[in-house]
Order: structure tokens, then C-alpha cells, then sequence
């Protein structure tokens, strides 16, 4: 297997992301965490935030499909997982959380069905990167498994 | 003879967040402290009825049932507790929330994300190390 294509293919990647705004400076933070100790700390703080996002996105959708619209339950859920996506630096969905919660604060309804759609969207495409990147770098083999691109 | 777990720092996490909860543990552990995390106050509260050895405590300000800034408030008021040094967090940059904390007696409040130099920084200054 080529390894060095395929470090190269996660690199690409990886650079992808951060360039095309997936992710900003904070996922840098994580990838500086990961040590002997603890040598997938960024996979798994990543997949403790997509077990952890879908669980409140689904908490979202279920109040959304109430007749009787709670706009400050709805905020608190969004302000859990802006903070989940600032945490790890997923950037286009923490913008598209604080304009959610600007629905919220206008009691605009539709403005939060569309804002929350655009959420699941940043939140699935991401999901389908990350776990791409994941794998190629698993599929590399456990040499240096990321570094900072050129700035 | 000094075990290392007893040499080491013991610091208390406390985040309904179970991202914010790997981080800060993360965070704390590189920084060589013996870390405990938990998930609420209410377990903060009862590990520390247990443990007498915790050296400082991390916590979330936003917390459902019981906020950080309650859990400072019942450390602050025990006897037992109140020389603990307690950091508050929040992904929420309120000045009335960070004054009343600190009015309260935590040591500083950190604006999520938490970086590496918080944390130094502080334990530095707390606790000297």
C-alpha cells in the first residue's frame, strides 16, 4: 500500500477544510492535545462530537415540531451545541448556530426551520469529511498524523 | 512513601458537555494534574463529600438542575470546601455572570474554548506549581 499517497490524500484533505471554513484555528488546539497518551485524542473528542451533536439536533427537531414553539428551550439547545462546535473548531456550523439563535431571539419560526436545515447540512457534510480524513490517516499507518499546513 | 497519585495534583472537572469534558480533562492531564471529571454539580458535590484530596475544581458555568456559579456558591460556603480554589468556564462572555462569579470567590473565568495557557497560568498563580 502506498503510504505516502495516502498521507498525502489525508493532508489534502485536511488543508480542504480548513481552507474551504469546515474548520478553524481551535481543531489545531486539538491536534497540539494529542500525544503518546493519548494517540487519537482528535478522532475521539470528534466522535464524542457527532454522537453528542445528533443527540441535541434530534432534541431540536422534536421541539421544532411542537405546535406551541418554545423559544427559549430551543436557544438553550443551540447554545449547547454552538458551544460543542466551537469546541472543536467546526466554524460553518458554529456561524449557522448563532444565526439560529438570532431566529430565536426575533421568534422568527421559519427563520429557524431554515437556519436548523442549513445546520443539518454543514453537520452531515462535515460528519462525511471527518470521517473520511479518519480513515485515510488510519489507513497511513500511525506515523505523525497531522501537521500544520504552510501558513 | 509518597505514592505519585498522591504527589500529583487532583483537579475536579465538572461539564455536562461530554466534548468540553474530554478537552478540559485532556487539558488539565497535559499539564501533569490528576484529573476527575463529572458531569454535573450535583456529582461535583458528592465527590467532594468523599474525596478530601481535590486541589482545585474546573467548572462549566451553564449546567441544567444546578449551575457552575451554584456549585461555587455551596463550595465557598462549606467549611470544608471553601479554600478550594474554583475556576469557572463559559462559551458565554456575560459581564454581569463573571463579575457575580467572582464576586462569589472563583479564582478567574475562563471564555470557552479553554486553551493550554489558561490552564499554566493559573495553576501557576493557585496553585504554584
Amino acid at each position: 500500500m502506498d503510504y505516502v499517497h495516502l498521507r498525502r490524500q489525508a493532508a489534502s484533505l485536511r488543508k480542504g477544510l480548513f481552507d474551504q471554513g469546515y474548520l478553524d484555528e481551535q481543531f489545531y488546539q486539538l491536534e497540539d492535545l494529542q500525544d503518546d497518551a493519548s494517540p487519537n485524542f482528535v478522532e475521539e473528542v470528534v466522535t464524542l462530537f457527532f454522537r453528542d451533536s445528533a443527540r441535541l439536533m434530534a432534541n431540536i427537531d422534536q421541539a421544532l415540531d411542537k405546535c406551541v414553539k418554545d423559544f427559549n428551550k430551543l436557544d438553550v439547545y443551540m447554545q449547547q451545541l454552538k458551544g460543542s462546535c466551537t469546541s472543536i473548531g467546526a466554524s460553518r456550523m458554529k456561524t449557522e448556530c448563532t444565526a439560529f439563535r438570532e431566529c430565536c431571539r426575533d421568534e422568527n419560526i421559519e427563520g429557524c426551520m431554515r437556519s436548523f436545515q442549513k445546520i443539518k447540512r454543514e453537520h452531515s457534510v462535515l460528519r462525511q469529511k471527518l470521517e473520511s480524513y479518519f480513515q485515510l490517516l488510519r489507513q497511513a499507518g500511525p506515523v505523525e498524523c497531522a501537521t500544520r499546513p504552510n501558513k | 512513601m509518597v505514592s505519585q497519585e498522591e504527589r500529583e495534583l487532583h483537579v475536579l472537572a465538572v461539564d455536562d458537555s461530554p466534548v468540553d469534558r474530554a478537552l478540559i480533562s485532556k487539558l488539565l492531564r497535559s499539564s501533569k494534574f490528576r484529573v476527575t471529571s463529572v458531569d454535573s454539580a450535583q456529582r461535583a458535590l458528592e465527590l467532594l463529600d468523599l474525596e478530601s484530596n481535590v486541589n482545585m475544581i474546573f467548572t462549566d458555568y451553564s449546567m441544567p438542575e444546578m449551575t457552575g456559579y451554584d456549585l461555587l456558591k455551596r463550595v465557598k460556603g462549606s467549611s470544608e470546601l471553601k479554600k478550594i480554589p474554583v475556576v469557572i468556564m463559559s462559551s458565554e462572555n456575560v459581564p454581569n455572570r463573571i463579575c457575580s462569579c467572582l464576586e462569589e470567590g472563583a479564582e478567574d473565568f475562563l471564555i470557552k474554548p479553554v486553551r493550554r495557557d489558561d490552564v499554566s497560568r493559573l495553576c501557576n498563580r493557585v496553585l504554584k506549581c
